[in-house]
């Protein structure tokens, strides 16, 4: 795959370069403590890099192309998958897998938004857009999760709900209407993870539940810095102003008190390391899974409503 | 759908004699028919020759629906906080007061508890010309109030949605209002109490997505937009022109999303006649 370098992580990557060709020189010459300097100055580098990152960078450390993607994590941290299609109505959204996984001593119902790595997959899963089929098919598969006393997992990583004229017709709001009551009662623990992008509706229709976490370097608002940017700006130029303004990034949320908890990153980001990634995903994921492995449905659901309940600020 | 009653007037000449000026006309944005404001109150806001239906907001609303003098509004000092101390071109704050003066309206919903033929209803309604009938905070509490009134007092609910969407510049606040009214929503059926969702144009994005398409029986007006995605944003997406009558409440209808059409003028007994089944 070709490499996808974004403009803040050239310096560190030429920096990198230069070490490496310095260390093919290593044996020649006596260059260890100009090597080491050099090595010393990347650490610096990263850490003023990513310690200081606009809301807009981790808008785009969100989108990284090489970012994993939910099937990776199903790959990397899952003992056993048992894929379910199809929402019984329509057909088989493939901008969303979903099924039973093993997760160590934990049995649970993973389902995630997907994209695709390349223009053909892209196409094939939709860039991540779900269509109101793909809504239903997450329903029916928390509904079968609650039947079997299953605790869910949800990861978000969408650009919004697919806007076509198909979706339209076969009830797209309807659709996330509809999950976002369902879910608000089902009767097992559910937590929701943002991987990578949570944009709107599109990413809210499965993101109702008892946890909601996400990545370092994610993204989370009613809009797109793009489109807000375009309606309040009249020009798709301010998208950094508007993603200042939204303030969308997981500090944010979690100092919102919309987010529960943010989940750290390989430093520069998830897709400078898929498996450490997947490590600390798992991990985090375990703890939390143990919150509820004996815990009273009646008493987390009642936790669930109020938790949604007193989001908002109003003057009275 | 057929109804066989005949609605009856429910503005009392009295009402209609009140606050509307003399000698101002309006023309159909329809069929341009010139229309004095005083005959298109008394035809409810619509064309007298087409059945254009006006745009018309939470105070015309009230007075089509509720019997006279009945119904009692809360909250009406519920003005929206500034979570995030947005700016974009002007300040949010700024955007709010100078909406809130124009308009006279203290954000893009109002609720209250009134009788409809006699029955006690909770109702809430939302304004379009209050920022695009967004949701923000505000919206989003006096909606989930207005369930939890109807849950309180086991009465009806009836929601009447006109919104181009979530306010932006609540930002994830703005979102959140969908859950935490969809998790009331879902309370409320549970306690089985009856939920009317009215649709005036326009209704779409997060309003649409969450209590707008949740009711049990789902009332349109003829013509209104409705929809998740705005019709620009599709056609942008898909690249070709959109077919006549798309996302109009016919289409719908003709989809299985709406229960009926009704004319304005048949709303209250059309309403009043549901909750028959229903109580
Ligand atoms: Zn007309």
């Amino acid at each position: 795959m070709a490499k996808y370098i974004l403009d803040f992580e050239k310096p560190i990557l030429e920096l990198e370069n230069k070490v490496a060709e310095m260390k093919k020189l290593e044996d020649n010459l006596d260059i260890r403590d100009e090597i080491s300097n050099l090595e010393e100055k990347v650490i610096q580098l990263k850490k003023s890099i990513y310690d200081n990152l606009t809301r807009w960078q981790r808008v785009q450390l969100a989108r990284h192309p090489e970012r994993p993607y939910t099937l990776d994590y199903i790959f990397m941290m899952t003992d056993d998958f048992v894929e379910l299609h199809g929402d019984r109505q329509f057909g088989d959204d493939k901008a969303v897998i979903g099924g039973f996984c093993t997760i160590d001593e934990h049995k649970i119902m993973l389902i995630g938004q997907q994209k695709g790595r390349d223009t053909k997959q892209n196409v094939y899963r939709n860039f991540g857009m779900m269509n109101p089929e793909g809504y239903r098919k997450a329903l029916r598969l928390m509904k079968l999760a609650e039947k079997y006393n299953k605790p869910i997992v949800t990861f978000i990583d969408t650009p919004g709900a697919y806007p076509g004229l198909e979706a339209e017709q076969r009830g797209q709001a309807e659709a996330i209407a509809r999950n976002l009551m369902e879910m608000s009662r089902l009767k097992v623990p559910i937590i929701v993870v943002i991987i990578g992008e949570g944009d709107s509706g599109g990413a809210l229709g499965m993101g109702v539940g008892d946890r909601i976490l996400m990545l370092q370097n994610t993204w989370y608002s009613v809009i797109s810095p793009e489109s807000c940017s375009s309606i309040l700006w009249r020009s798709w130029e301010y998208k950094e102003q508007a993603a200042e303004a939204l303030k969308l990034s997981a500090p944010d949320l979690l100092e919102q008190g919309i987010i529960d908890r943010i989940v750290p990153e390989p430093l520069g980001g998830a897709h400078k390391d898929h498996k450490l990634m997947a490590a600390i995903l798992k991990t985090v994921l375990k703890e939390e899974l143990a919150l509820f492995v004996k815990a009273d449905p009646k008493k987390f659901l009642e936790k669930r409503i109020k938790k949604f309940g007193k989001m908002g600020m109003f003057i009275e | 759908m057929a109804w066989f009653k005949r609605s009856k007037q429910n503005i009392s000449a009295e009402s209609r004699k009140r606050e509307i000026p003399d000698g101002q006309w309006v023309k159909c944005a329809e069929c341009g028919e010139i229309i004095h404001i005083k005959q298109l109150e008394l035809n409810m806001w619509t064309c007298i020759k087409c059945d254009f239906h006006f745009r018309v907001g939470s105070r015309e609303y009230i007075s089509i629906l509720f019997d006279e003098g009945t119904f009692n509004e809360f909250d009406a000092g519920m003005k929206s906080g500034d979570p995030l101390e947005f700016t974009d071109t002007k300040k949010y704050t700024n955007r709010i007061n100078s909406t809130m003066r124009d308009t006279g309206l203290s954000d893009a919903a109002v609720r209250g508890i009134g009788k409809i033929e006699g029955r006690d209803v909770s109702f809430a309604c939302m304004d379009f010309k209050f920022i695009g009938g967004s949701m923000g905070s505000v919206v989003g509490e006096k909606i989930s109030r207005a369930i939890d009134a109807a849950i309180e007092k086991k009465i009806p609910l009836i929601i009447i949605s006109s919104s181009g969407g979530a306010r932006m510049m609540e930002g994830a606040f703005s979102l959140m209002q969908m859950a935490k009214t969809s998790a009331r929503l879902a309370k409320l059926n549970e306690e089985k109490i009856p939920y009317i969702s009215i649709l005036t144009d326009p209704t779409t994005g997060g309003t649409t997505a969450s209590y707008a398409m949740l009711g049990d029986i789902i009332i349109a007006e003829p013509k209104a937009l409705i929809g998740f995605a705005g019709p620009r944003v599709i056609k942008q997406t898909i690249g070709r022109d959109l077919p006549e009558g798309f996302q109009r409440s016919e289409f719908l209808q003709e989809n299985g999303f709406v229960d009926f059409i009704a004319h304005r003028k048949n709303l209250k007994a059309q309403i009043a006649k549901v909750l028959d089944y229903a109580l």
